[in-house]
């Protein structure tokens, strides 16, 4: 594999796992076609989506203040906010992308899988706590803790806005595909129900309805893959040994199918990729929100602690289920296009995972997996409409517009309208985005999230000389290169704007990035000697007494 | 909340105490997860062979298996281990100086 078909795959792959956006993404959806209107998947969704309205209905009795609306009155317990937080993290692509490329790469996919998994412990031990007794509604509540207001929640709020609007055009691209393909219905009419759904939720129920969404959704996605996998390994009297030999002998691999290939083997693709999915996470608005929704830090560590072990068990179900994909699906003339095994998927490779349920589980195990593909979608924008309608009213309008002086009720009333709008440029978006290649856009997402919001957000935590001038010009450098990356790419210089080689050798910019805001940002704090900065070197203190003990941290509101 | 209520726990030399053994016992655990996680992901770029070597005769399972699953398994313990201690001894020394402050408060 040459170097560029390697960063190529490489963004691919960060695409697949990090959004349902694959399904846009590879050559292989391109051809998605619609297929006939599947009546389990649409009755089983039907289901799902009731009982998310019947507790959006409830929800909505219980969102009355902003502290409701923004972060659930802080009243989730750390048990329900790991579900959410793996419902949030594991999306449909997850599911779909990762037991793909298990099927295809093998081993290699479980070493990408762990890469996946290892940015929550390191969250844990590095952030969760402090994030909790610091934070209020919004990342910006804890930059702009000691920091010029106005400012710095200005630069929070457009770093995360960016992030929140490509990671969501990309969710509505790929939403659109996969429903096109999985129930029949038309592209824009799947756009405008999962976008007015999606609104639904937010507006009305806020961040109660949001996490309850995200905490179902997570259930059925475990019980779905568990009955898959379960059924399929079944086959094989649950033996690894036996599973692996029939795979190795049938796939195109071969033995290879257990040394690692070529998904690892330029180091600088690998370390920026690793970089930038640990980062990334630890600076996506709306993964930090969720660390806003519990009672305290013991919650915040404890939803950790369950998140993290629901996505290593998922990811070790997948990696069972592709393996046994292999034999089940791929060597079932049935799942190929014309009948010929080792042709052309039908519906493409991304359809690996439905197949495999429809092969051990019949028509009724499809269904359930695609209602469960589809809900993921819902959980996964619903999440990022909220953060990004909260960074427009909380952080512009309250703080910055209004110097925090909002009515509360305007606030919300702002919220909500923000929420709208959100939704509505999301649909009219994804349906522009039709057609184009968008495999850019989690690249952008993530990179920001790690370049922009991440640097800023931990030097605030740990070190007491930031200062303001520091902050900006970290923050906006961070994210000025990071979208200068990847825009001078091969992803978006070469497949989008269509020039012959790219400028910027590699698809990933955090290892690059990174790098740039961390120092710009040193350097002009270290350089900034104002009156103001020495006050906001002496808040510090106060700072970190709130940040290890808790005291004056926001508290959950009473029901 | 005031500055003094700050100012009480800052002075307190538990307060001192819990954020060295805290940070500390943080810094060790992701230590070891980013040398152990970057450590294999070095492996698999520079020894390819070693990752894919059969650790038994007559067995598939590999080196590179085994330990991914059990970086699974054992970073999870590692979060285990930090939030059972975190919320444990931590958090009861934390009551503590926030009662002790609030005293000095009043």
């Amino acid at each position: 594999m040459t170097a560029r078909s390697l960063s190529r795959s490489a963004a691919g792959l960060l695409a697949l796992a990090a959004s349902p956006l694959v399904l846009a993404a590879g050559p292989a959806m391109d051809a998605a076609e619609k297929q006939p209107l599947n009546l389990h998947a649409i009755g089983m969704f039907f289901v799902f989506v009731l009982m998310t309205l019947g507790i959006t209905y409830w929800a909505a009795s219980r969102t009355k203040s902003t502290a409701d609306f923004y972060t659930a009155g802080g009243g989730i317990t750390g048990f329900q906010n790991g579900l959410a937080i793996a419902g949030d993290y594991m999306s449909a692509a997850t599911l779909l992308g990762l037991t793909a490329m298990m099927y295809a790469q093998g081993v290699d996919a479980y070493i990408y899988m762990l890469s996946f998994f290892v940015g929550w412990p390191i969250i844990l031990f590095l952030m969760a706590e402090r994030l909790r007794n610091l934070g209020k509604f919004t990342f910006a509540d804890i930059t702009a803790y000691r920091l010029d207001q106005g400012k710095v929640r200005t630069m929070a709020a457009v770093s995360s806005l960016t992030v929140v609007c490509f990671y969501l055009v990309a969710q509505m691209v790929g939403a659109g595909q996969l429903i096109k393909l999985l129930f029949g219905l038309d592209y824009n009419i799947a756009l405008v129900v999962v976008g007015a759904l999606m609104m639904v939720y937010v507006t009305f129920g806020g961040m109660v309805a949001t996490t309850w969404v995200q905490i179902i959704k997570a259930c059925m996605l475990l019980i779905g893959g568990t009955a898959v996998g379960l059924l399929a390994f079944s086959q094989f009297g649950f033996s690894f040994d036996e599973l692996t030999t029939r795979a190795m002998e049938v796939h195109k691999l071969g033995q290879k199918l257990l040394n690692p290939g070529s998904l690892l083997a330029d180091p600088v693709t690998a370390i920026s990729l690793g970089l930038g999915l640990m980062f990334g996470t630890a600076g996506l608005p709306h993964i930090l929100m969720r660390f806003f929704t519990v009672t305290d830090a013991k919650e915040a560590r404890k939803s950790v602690l369950y998140a993290s072990g629901i996505v290593a068990y998922f990811f070790n179900v997948i990696a069972i289920m592709g393996l046994c994909a292999i034999i089940i699906v791929g060597q079932n003339p049935q799942f190929f296009e014309g009948g010929v095994i080792g042709g052309k998927v039908i519906g493409g490779g991304n359809m690996i995972a439905m197949h495999l349920a429809n092969a051990v589980g019949g028509n009724l195990l499809l269904g359930f997996l695609s209602a469960v593909a589809f809900a993921t979608i819902l959980a996964v924008v619903a999440g990022l409409a909220l953060a990004g309608a909260s960074a427009i009213s909380h952080d512009i309008y309250s703080r910055v517009i209004m110097k925090g002086k909002a009515n509360e009720a305007t606030e919300l009333k702002v919220s909500k309208f923000a929420t709208i709008g959100l939704g509505i440029v999301a649909v009219l978006l994804g349906m522009a985005f039709e057609k184009m290649n968008i495999a850019f856009m989690v690249a952008l997402a993530f990179g920001v999230a790690a370049s922009a919001n991440f640097p800023v957000l931990i030097l605030s935590m740990y070190w007491k000389g930031l200062t303001t001038k520091g902050a900006l010009v970290g923050g906006y450098s961070g994210l000025v290169s990071a979208v200068l990356f990847v825009l001078l790419s091969k992803s978006v210089w070469v497949d989008v704007l269509g020039n012959a080689s790219a400028i910027f050798p590699y698809t990933q910019p955090a290892l690059f990035s990174m790098p740039i805001a961390f120092f710009m940002t040193w350097l002009f704090s270290t350089l900034d000697s104002s009156k103001a900065a020495e006050a906001e070197k002496e808040a510090f203190e106060d700072q970190y007494v709130r940040a290890q003990t808790g005291v004056g941290a926001a508290t959950a509101s009473s029901h | 909340m005031s500055s003094s209520m700050y100012a009480h726990i800052r002075r307190n030399p538990r307060f001192a105490e819990l954020v060295a053994k805290r940070t500390r016992f943080a810094g060790i655990l992701a230590a070891i997860v980013l040398v152990v996680f970057y450590g294999f992901v070095l492996l698999v770029a520079f020894a390819p062979e070693l990752i894919g070597k059969r650790l038994f005769e007559g067995s598939n399972l590999t080196f590179g298996i085994l330990a991914g699953l059990l970086q699974f398994i054992f970073f999870w313990i590692l979060t285990l281990v930090y939030v059972r201690r975190a919320n444990g001894e931590f958090d009861d020394i934390n009551k503590e100086l926030v009662k002790a402050a609030w005293k000095e408060e009043k």
